[in-house]
């Protein structure tokens, strides 16, 4: 591996770790720590909201997981990325306004601080932070491992090395800078993402000679390519469509999607994240999907799917462009992982400390504890990620759409559902991780959709029935949190 | 629960109804186009179809032309549908 490859990525990992440090003096000058370390201070404008979101959503599979599967399956893969898109604008519609004005209300730092006003129940509190806890954690480890291949393959040094390097620079950042560094860090690497995804596009298709040229390649290769349906014909329409649900609309109910909808300053920067958003996202899904099918015509027969990005960076590009091309998935792993650990170590933090072990912490208590929590769960995350358990790998696979089918009704109809109950959300949330779970390890992609659209429907019948049975249990309750909540 | 109108619901929150509902609307707008372009001109078999800048003509329109309109569609709604609103606490008592 040689050093014009290596030296935009150096830079790179420079240029984050320095707006660390230009956030952490807004961390020791703030006059409320919590909502400055966890929440920039709800200060986020239209364009730092919309790459935060964005970057945050686009993962390692975004950038290299994808296109390799786009790769071998052909168009119909990306047609099946595009519903995606989705999430540019619909997160932000639908939380939106009434989220950022609840969370105002009840001073929300975190989405469970909003889930304990809107419901007044424990139980609601510690299953919500444990789910979070549980499946972010694993998330976590299991984008670092990615990263840390990512470094292994690009510069030849050890996984365990590589793994450090990146570990020590995310934890840098996060640490001393909270939430405002990781927004900014996340727009350089927005930013980063966009520009790569275009240059990559455009080198794979001149190397191809045209789009007609590898269009009619791929056409010789095997038909299907080409087609919706994959290149073994397994893509179903309905199967394809169930993506909306998990990728798409479901994504309101991950969490460290949803505290970015109460970080934002005001009504016009939402308005302009929505715009921003919905662009950014489009072109980057449908920009790295495509080039993982052009790359078919360039470099066949790679035959794994991971490999089909560097691989191909490599080929089409001069040496020093590919080092900025390839600092693209490394910044969508990395603003993944940022926004996760701090979200992590807020549940901790907020969510279980300071609301059931020590509430009367001072500030500067609270200081020092977050700030070791954050770098506790951080070198933990790392020694997991040395040589990942198989317990973690297999939580791995629920912590998306686990997620989404425990929290996106309790958020959903906890705002536009006045008679949602802490009963009907317990019961959510509770049917929804099992029968995720279950539905995972028994019948995977049931009635041929993907998991999490059962799970998603039973939690929705589970919180109406079970809010409507309760209706009068919870009727005291529930009138003071309407007035607290709803009056002007 | 009984609306026992003791308080005036905030006002702002008829403004965040309605954008969630427009909201709604943009994604059965979005599937729609998205599902009838890909199924409808992608079913028939693969010598049959036309191509536009060198894409199969399903693609084109599925993932490019309406990914497009659907930009359109969120800026002309942001425009002229979504409402600004203050998010400060109009009164602290």
């Amino acid at each position: 591996m040689n050093g014009e490859v290596i030296i935009p990525l150096l830079l790179f990992l420079m240029i984050i770790f320095f707006v660390g440090f230009y956030a952490s003096k807004h961390i020791r000058s703030t006059s409320n720590f919590l909502q400055e370390y966890f929440l920039g201070s709800r200060q986020l404008g239209g364009f730092i909201l919309a790459m935060t979101m964005t970057a945050t959503y686009g993962s390692a599979s975004s950038f290299v997981g994808g296109p390799g599967v786009a790769y071998t399956m052909g168009l119909g893969w990306v047609l099946l990325s595009m519903s995606q898109l989705a999430t540019g604008y619909f997160v932000l519609s639908v939380l939106g306004k009434k989220f950022a004005i609840m969370a105002r209300k009840i001073r929300a730092v975190t989405l469970i601080d909003f889930l304990k006003e809107r419901y007044q129940s424990k139980w609601v509190v510690i299953l919500s932070a444990a789910s979070i806890i549980i499946f972010l954690f694993s998330a976590m480890a299991a984008q670092w491992v990615g990263g840390a291949r990512l470094i292994e393959s690009l510069t030849g040094l050890s996984y365990t090395t590589a793994l450090f390097i990146f570990a020590v620079s995310v934890l840098v950042y996060v640490i001393i800078g909270g939430f405002r560094a990781v927004a900014i860090t996340d727009t350089i690497q927005g930013v980063v993402m966009f520009v790569g995804t275009l240059v990559i596009l455009i080198g794979t298709i001149i190397a191809g000679g045209g789009i007609g040229n590898i269009i009619s390649d791929l056409t010789a290769e095997n038909p299907a390519l080409i087609s919706p349906f994959g290149s073994d014909q397994s893509l179903t329409p309905l199967y394809v469509s169930s993506f909306w649900v998990l990728v798409g609309v479901g994504v309101v109910g991950l969490p460290q999607v949803a505290v970015r909808a109460m970080s934002y300053k005001n009504s016009r920067g939402m308005h302009k994240a929505l715009i921003i958003g919905t662009i950014v996202v489009g072109f980057i899904m449908l920009g790295m999907h495509l080039t993982g099918v052009f790359a078919r015509s360039v470099l066949p027969g790679i035959e794994v799917g991971d490999t089909v990005m560097p691989k191909i960076a490599m080929e089409v590009l001069p040496n020093w462009l590919a080092g900025i091309v390839l600092a693209a998935p490394m910044a969508a792993i990395m603003s993944t992982v940022d926004s996760l650990l701090l979200l992590v170590s807020s549940a901790v933090v907020k969510d279980v400390y300071l609301n059931y072990v020590k509430p009367e912490a001072d500030d500067q208590t609270i200081k020092r504890f977050s700030i070791s929590v954050t770098a506790i769960i951080g070198v933990l995350v790392f020694a997991m990620a040395v040589k990942p358990p198989e317990l973690l790998i297999w939580l791995n696979l629920f912590s998306f759409g686990g997620l989404e089918a425990a929290f996106i009704w309790p958020v959903i109809m906890g705002l536009y559902w006045q008679k949602g109950n802490a009963s009907g959300a317990l019961a959510s949330i509770i049917t929804g991780v099992g029968s995720y779970i279950l539905f995972h390890s028994l019948m995977p992609n049931a009635f041929g959709m993907h998991t999490v659209v059962l799970p998603v429907i039973l939690s929705l019948m589970a919180y109406v029935s079970v809010s409507l049975v309760t209706l009068r249990h919870h009727q005291e309750v529930q009138a003071e949190v309407y007035e607290k909540l709803w009056s002007a | 629960m009984r609306k026992t109108k003791r308080f005036k619901e905030d006002a702002r929150y008829r403004v965040a109804n309605r954008e969630a509902l427009i909201g709604l609307v943009l994604v059965m707008i979005n599937f729609a186009l998205w599902f009838g372009f890909a199924y409808g001109l992608g079913s028939k078999p693969v010598e049959e179809y036309s191509y536009i800048w060198g894409l199969p003509a399903w693609f084109f329109y599925s993932c490019i032309a309406s990914t497009v309109l659907v930009v359109v569609l969120v800026m002309l709604a942001v425009k002229f549908l979504y409402k600004e609103v203050s998010f400060e606490e109009e009164d602290e008592e």
